[in-house]
């Protein structure tokens, strides 16, 4: 079986959560099949700017195929157009525009799919709101799987998307929110589809003392991993916790891994370590007490899996879906919608150590059945397996003519995904649901 | 922190969630979230806050006012000396450069481009101060929706204050009425005189080195017999009836007061007698204790504190212990 793998970035130094998301399937699957990845030039995904040298290379095995993008993103065309389609009843020819402002813009990546689909079984194109994957599905002819990586942002609600769901062959979803709110929005539950998400690569034996040496950090401490940024939900984990600190709740204190674009309070029981090695990472992560994780959005929190390996409780922001669902699913977490809840949340975790101890053990076993890397390769081969043998019954919907790409009856993406339900999901998979019947 | 009913071995996040949330209710009574607060401020200000200052259609009137200001910028055009002879057809170009000298004959066109090109800049000015307004009207909304978002709060937690100072305040009188009734219930009455006459009342000095060895006979035995050796009810005299109810309440509500406060080693013979009979559970221990002020000041010796007695015994009633 021959795969490609169709991704906006890749390589070894580019750590964006679809990009590594990608890397690991790509490398996990090139055991089982042939597998070539197929990208951009681009290293930095605000300008796409051609960074890399078109052509192909192998990186750990897997040989990757570059393809130049034709142009950098415009901020400013696309931040107006961005207001446009959002905010705005919009035509379809708006959402194009907006997603070719958006980028990367690689006509020729979308050309050699066209011309050497029939060389490939399929193609599992990752990131459904970029350009590569929008175009590339549709020149895959009938042999794209799409693995959304989706959070619920505004770009879901654009009315280009919903034929892309319905069209491919196969969806892997990462989160069975992201599934809910994908069928809710696109109408596609007849698609095969079936939540994977991720492994990690967690080392066996992290060595916690070494951490707590090598950093001279003897208290209890909880722990953030990840880019300390405003749009993770950090100023607000800041807020909540020097609340901790002032109402003396407790005696943990809080140690943040990662590069900073967001400035850290001084307080001494608040001490940023800036980026740290693997090895570190999970050293650090096997010493703390509880993983926080305080970001609004996210279509799976590697971060977080990565502590229920290690059997750490994580405390989340209860306002992110997502999140919220695994913790529920996994009875491995704890979560958090206000300040009182936050302290109080994470005193429990801190004063009970029965409380820590058991969702720290469900998290090790929830991770151990549903995210280990044996499990991700099963599901992968079962559904290419699955589609091999089934033909592929229908493709995407072309787009509509010229006059019709012109009429302004979109409406605004915003107002569709506030239509769009919210809150965890149910935990059942649709599919095995119907085998057990 | 209350502990979980909950196993060590059937973790149960959303049975711990609302543990953990009816804690937050009990420990820290209404919790708004944002949304709340956020609706509260949208909606409701006016019920929190002083009439007289913000006004709750604050943000909604903004937001009326600023469509106009998020249109799209309008068009400009680039003008200059070559703009009217401009074309992307080449031959055309060519005949018109070719008549421009009689075009130039028939009429001056260089007032025209001057102005035009003046328009041109003077719009892309007027672009850019628009688009520094907008910035600054962004700024100034968000100035305004935390102005407003805060003011909400701290008007929610002035009246939160404002209610527990009210409670505090009430409780605090409680215990000092309390006190005084308790006070007022030592008052020494002078021993009858079993033949019949009124014996010497002791003084204070006298009785009570005696009186600080003694305790209260059993509750409820000692005071009636003193009261039979009278042969006659004693009289009530007026509030005794509501002070007797208030100690009866006092004597619910703890371990009796005179344990605490008189300690062990008296004997039932050696009851001290007071004005009014009354169960041992309410009645002080000793005849010796100071006035009021005496008591305010310091406590007698060798007896736990009189002034924590009260307290002690009604824990329930101790405003600290339910703010916690």
């Amino acid at each position: 079986m021959k795969l490609a793998i169709v991704v906006q970035r890749y390589g070894q130094t580019i750590n964006g959560g679809a990009e590594l998301h990608a890397r690991y399937v790509a490398e996990h699957l090139g055991r089982h099949a042939e597998v070539e990845v197929l990208t951009t030039c681009a290293n930095d995904y605000v300008t796409w700017r051609n960074d890399l040298a078109p052509g192909v290379e192998t990186l750990n095995g897997i040989p990757v195929r570059r393809f130049r993008v034709s142009r950098e993103r415009d901020p400013h065309e696309f931040g107006r157009l961005s207001q446009r389609v959002f905010a705005h009843p919009h035509s379809l020819g708006d959402e194009l525009r907006w997603l070719e402002a958006e980028g990367p813009a690689s006509p020729s990546l979308v050309r050699y799919i066209a011309r050497h689909a029939s060389d490939y079984d399929f193609f599992v194109l990752f990131s459904y709101r970029y350009y590569h994957a929008y175009f590339g599905a549709r020149a895959a002819q009938g042999r794209a799987i799409l693995v959304p990586t989706a959070e619920r942002d505004a770009a879901i609600g654009l009315g280009l998307f919903p034929p892309l769901f319905r069209g491919v062959r196969a969806l892997m979803y990462n989160s069975h929110e992201e599934r809910a709110m994908i069928q809710a929005a696109a109408a596609n539950a007849s698609v095969p589809g079936v939540v994977v998400g991720i492994g990690s690569q967690v080392p066996a034996n992290p060595q916690a003392h070494r951490f707590r040496q090598k950093y001279q950090i003897r208290e209890p401490f909880a722990i953030y991993v990840g880019r300390i940024d405003q749009n993770k939900g950090c100023a607000e984990l800041f807020d909540h916790f020097e609340g901790y600190l002032r109402e003396q709740a407790g005696r943990l204190s809080l140690v943040l891994v990662g590069n900073s674009l967001l400035p850290v309070p001084g307080h001494p029981r608040i001490r940023h370590l800036g980026f740290l090695d693997d090895t570190d990472k999970f050293d650090a992560m096997a010493a703390a007490d509880v993983l926080i994780m305080p970001s609004y959005f996210e279509s799976l929190s590697m971060v977080a899996l990565e502590a229920w390996a290690l059997g750490r409780p994580v405390l989340v922001n209860g306002k992110c879906d997502v999140l919220k669902g695994q913790c529920l699913r996994s009875n491995a977490g704890l979560y958090y919608e206000s300040y009182g809840e936050f302290v109080e949340t994470l005193r429990a975790i801190e004063q009970h150590r029965w409380l820590a101890g058991s969702l720290g053990r469900n998290g090790r076993q929830y991770f151990r059945e549903n995210y280990d890397w044996p499990v991700i390769e099963r599901k992968y081969l079962d559904m290419l397996t699955r589609l091999a043998k089934t033909p592929a019954t229908g493709a995407i919907e072309p787009l509509p003519n010229w006059f019709e790409r012109r009429r302004a009856s979109r409406a605004p993406a915003d107002e569709v995904l506030a239509a769009l339900p919210t809150g965890p999901a149910a935990a059942v998979e649709p599919e095995r649901m119907r085998r057990g019947a | 922190m209350a502990e979980f009913n909950v196993r060590a071995d059937a973790v149960n996040v959303e049975q711990i969630m609302e543990q953990i949330r009816a804690r937050i209710r009990e420990k820290r009574g209404v919790d708004y979230t944002e949304e709340q607060i956020r609706e509260l401020a949208a909606v409701k200000l006016e019920q929190f806050l002083d009439p007289s200052g913000l006004r709750s259609d604050l943000l909604e009137e903004f937001r009326r006012a600023r469509p106009a200001g998020d249109a799209p910028p309008m068009p400009n055009f680039a003008f200059d000396d070559t703009t009217l002879y401009d074309t992307h057809r080449g031959p055309i170009r060519w005949i018109r450069r070719l008549l421009n000298p009689i075009l130039k004959l028939l009429f001056n066109p260089n007032p025209l481009i001057q102005a035009l090109h003046i328009q041109s800049r003077l719009n892309t000015m007027q672009v850019e101060a628009e688009a520094r307004r907008r910035a600054r009207d962004q700024l100034t909304f968000e100035v305004l929706h935390n102005l407003v978002l805060e003011t909400t709060r701290m008007g929610i937690q002035v009246k939160n204050l404002t209610m527990r100072l009210e409670s505090l305040a009430s409780r605090l009188e409680f215990n000092e009425r309390r006190a005084r009734a308790l006070e007022s219930a030592v008052v020494y009455k002078p021993e009858p005189d079993r033949s019949g006459g009124a014996q010497r009342q002791p003084s204070l000095q006298e009785r009570g080195g005696e009186l600080a060895r003694q305790r209260p006979p059993d509750a409820g035995e000692g005071a009636p017999q003193t009261q039979s050796t009278h042969g006659a009810p004693p009289q009530e005299g007026p509030g005794q009836r509501s002070r007797r109810r208030r100690r009866r309440r006092g004597r619910r509500s703890g371990p009796p007061a005179a344990e605490v406060m008189a300690g062990t080693g008296s004997t039932p013979d050696t009851q001290p007698s007071f004005s009014e009979p009354a169960p041992a559970a309410t009645t002080p221990p000793s005849a010796s204790w100071p006035t009021q002020e005496k008591a305010d000041a310091t406590p007698p010796a060798g007896r736990p504190d009189v002034a924590e007695a009260p307290a002690a015994g009604s824990r329930n009633d101790d405003p600290g212990a339910q703010n916690e």
